[in-house]
């Protein structure tokens, strides 16, 4: 016999939970990013993210290449800090080689690191004020990232996924138009930052969308092992180019820029910080470029020792790891990419719960994912 | 001068000397009716092109100029596509009500356009309560939202069918108090005896501080009526896709679309008949030479300059600012607009009682 059923009423009425796919195809998620919310209304209940949508096996790949090859396919991870993405392999693979290469190489490699950041930020910003609904901002950073692509592309040929950088060097010596094309930058860029104070963060608006929202503490960050710009802004010094300066970055002076507040505004404003300071690393370099070779001549089929080696640099997400067990033959026996973006969405959820639907596209903003990096 | 009223008239008594009275009242009727789907389409085109490139110049772009010179055939080419399109829906969406979403949204802007006076005798009709009317039928485009979002079966148009609810039911009570205050100062809700009790001063001057703050909260919740940005949360594209017309394409998109910028157009024209003396000139105090200047361009285009600024910066509003969250947005209301108002109103109503506005 079936039991009857005793209905209750809530005294408030009942509610149901509201179950929505955001993504694989949203505007917000910018990518194939899928995340499965639980509603109450629009305030959100859970956050659970689905992954693998764009996954390419970058890390199987890897084993079935040399070491050569593997650089181009770092740019497909992380495209918008694709040099990072290049330096990073090239620098495990000196460090496993214990080759020294010239400081020529490491100053560009640096100044290069910087305008990517800078770039990758740009983009960054363009989205940020279209995912809270102003669509201009988009049309702003890309004039300026424009600049920067173009600077690219006279250098090295490509726009956005470089592959500047070989084990050893670079692949060839920066255009003799970089120094002049890269000072311009600097000087029509610093006219350019504060407009976007202007035209976004002192708008009421949109201090109203990110102030107090989103607020991850010191603790969570470091337990959740986030890292980068949305680590900085809750006060976590995590930034590798200080910690364990790679390339140049140990004998130039910046600031990490810190924030305690966490929220998504201090999130926005330690990336915009940290163009300035970019800007400022760049400046320090540009007219002190050493003259030396541009390259160390390796072996054209590189084979590292075996062992196992590490490397970490900061792109602009945050920490890229690069773990390589080699067992000395052409290809690495394993390779391991500790993504930046990875670890910032396992944040999302403990972050996100409370806020609202709209609240959750600022707070992914501000987090700035970028999908092909989570999956690889 | 430039008054349209003879020829209305002549149109009308040509219409009934040629046939029956009945036929012709009839024939008037398919006549207007024709004159407003063919302003309609020219508004549509015309607007959605002006839009395009004034998002063009905020945005450091050029805008269209590919499909004709300066890039004015564009809107036609995209109307041609729009009609083109094969119709896709969502499965098991409630049929009828899907359908019928779009016609209601349109039904209500027209309506509401047909009180809208262009020029002396440029009206379709002058009914005593014009201000009311256009109050009134303006909410009926809140019901083609509602019914959009539900029966197109998609739980972001819900969403976003449910904010728009929200939002429109509130702010229609900001509108409707700023146009109230305006009506206190008039004295009248007849729209063509509103505009001519501005033929000298405008009533943006005569009103003194009430009227600023009213034209102020209308233009605000003139805005947030429209759907536009910074209060455009029901379609809110970064994060419900594109809100309550997701599911809808081809032409019903495009009456989406196109509602758009009909209620654009009203808010507009409302604003200009309520502040701005609609046809009415620009007149200043003992300036006869300027006054006569003045009076000597056509009323039509005194419309249409101040209807092209309004336009304007209702679409400054949405190229420069980030959009309002929903709470945000219930709060801007409830808590500051709508006390702020009625204080207005009562600041209005002293003033018209002191007689400080003559």
């Amino acid at each position: 016999m079936e039991e009857v059923k005793q209905i209750t009423l809530h005294p408030q009425g009942r509610t149901e939970e509201y179950f929505i796919n955001m993504g694989p195809q949203h505007p917000a998620t910018h990518g194939v990013l899928r995340l499965l919310l639980t509603l109450d209304g629009e305030i959100i209940k859970r956050v659970d993210p689905d992954l693998g949508y764009i996954h390419r096996s970058i890390e199987k790949m890897t084993e079935h290449d040399t070491y050569r090859q593997i650089v181009h396919l770092t740019d497909r991870m992380d495209y918008l800090s694709a040099h990072i993405n290049n330096e990073a392999v090239c620098l495990v693979v000196e460090k496993a080689l214990e080759l020294e290469v010239p400081d020529r190489v490491k100053v560009v490699r640096t100044i290069l690191a910087e305008l990517t950041r800078i770039a990758s930020h740009l983009l960054w910003w363009g989205v940020t004020g279209m995912d809270i609904g102003a669509l201009t901002t988009f049309m702003y950073a890309f004039r300026d990232r424009e600049m920067i692509n173009d600077i690219m592309e006279e250098n090295c040929g490509a726009r956005l996924t470089m592959n500047y950088n070989v084990p050893g060097g670079l692949m060839w010596d920066i255009h003799p138009n970089f120094q002049r094309r890269v000072k311009a930058f600097i000087k029509h860029f610093k006219t350019k930052l504060p407009e976007f104070d202007r035209l976004l963060s002192d708008n009421i608006i949109f201090r109203k969308r990110t102030e107090g929202i989103g607020v991850l503490s010191a603790e969570d960050a470091i337990s959740f092992g986030v890292t980068g710009p949305a680590a900085r802004a809750s006060g976590v010094s995590c930034d590798i180019r200080k910690k364990q300066p790679y390339s140049a970055y140990d004998r130039v002076e910046f600031k990490e820029i810190l924030d305690t507040r966490g929220d998504t505004f201090a999130r926005y404003k330690v990336r915009i910080h940290e163009m300035w300071e970019s800007l400022h690393i760049i400046e320090q370099l540009i007219d002190n470029i050493p003259e030396g070779d541009y390259q160390v001549k390796t072996n054209a089929v590189i084979k590292l020792p075996k062992g196992e080696y590490y490397q970490r640099v900061e792109t602009a997400r945050g920490e890229l790891g690069v773990y390589v067990v080699s067992d000395g033959k052409k290809s690495p026996y394993r390779m391991k990419f500790r993504s930046p973006g990875f670890s910032n969405l396992s944040v999302i959820d403990h972050v996100a719960r409370g806020y609202k639907v709209a609240d959750l596209v600022a707070i992914m903003a501000t987090f700035d994912f970028v999908i092909p990096d989570i999956d690889r | 001068m430039y008054d349209f009223t003879p020829m209305v008239e002549g149109i009308n008594r040509w219409l009934h000397s040629m046939m029956p009275d009945a036929a012709a009242t009839f024939a008037g009727w398919v006549l207007v009716a024709l004159v407003y789907l063919a302003l309609f389409a020219v508004m549509g085109l015309v607007l959605v092109l002006v839009e395009r490139k004034v998002a063009a110049f905020f945005q450091l772009r050029l805008g269209p100029n590919r499909v004709g010179p300066w890039g004015l055939l564009q809107t036609a080419a995209d109307a041609i596509k729009l009609l083109l399109k094969e119709p896709v829906g969502t499965k098991r969406a409630d049929m009828f009500l899907y359908n019928l979403a779009p016609f209601l949204l349109i039904i209500g802007a027209m309506m509401a356009l047909s009180v809208i006076p262009f020029a002396p005798g440029l009206q379709a009709f002058d009914i005593n309560i014009g201000v009311f009317f256009i109050a009134a039928v303006s909410s009926v485009g809140v019901l083609g939202v509602l019914i959009a979002g539900w029966a197109s079966n998609n739980k972001y148009s819900l969403l976003g069918a449910m904010r728009s609810g929200a939002q429109i039911i509130s702010y229609e009570l900001s509108m409707s108090l700023a146009i109230l205050t305006m009506v206190l100062l008039a004295g009248s809700l007849q729209v063509s005896q509103i505009i001519e009790q501005q033929r000298d001063y405008w009533f943006i001057f005569k009103g003194h501080v009430p009227a600023w703050i009213a034209f102020m909260i209308f233009v605000i919740a003139g805005t947030a009526e429209t759907n536009r940005t910074p209060f455009d949360l029901p379609e809110a594209e970064s994060e419900l896709g594109a809100g309550f017309h997701t599911e809808y394409s081809g032409m019903k998109f495009a009456f989406f679309f196109l509602s758009e910028f009909v209620n654009m157009f009203i808010i507009s024209a409302v604003a200009v008949i309520l502040f701005f003396g609609g046809w009415m000139p620009l007149h200043l105090d003992g300036w006869t030479g300027f006054n006569q200047v003045m009076d000597f361009i056509p009323p039509i285009f005194w419309f249409l300059i101040k209807m092209s600024v309004m336009l304007f910066l209702l679409m400054w509003f949405r190229w420069t600012f980030p959009r309002l969250r929903i709470d945000q947005l219930l709060k801007l209301e409830w808590k500051y607009l709508l006390p702020m108002n009625l204080v207005n109103l009562l600041l209005m109503a002293f003033i018209v009682l002191m007689g400080w506005h003559l």
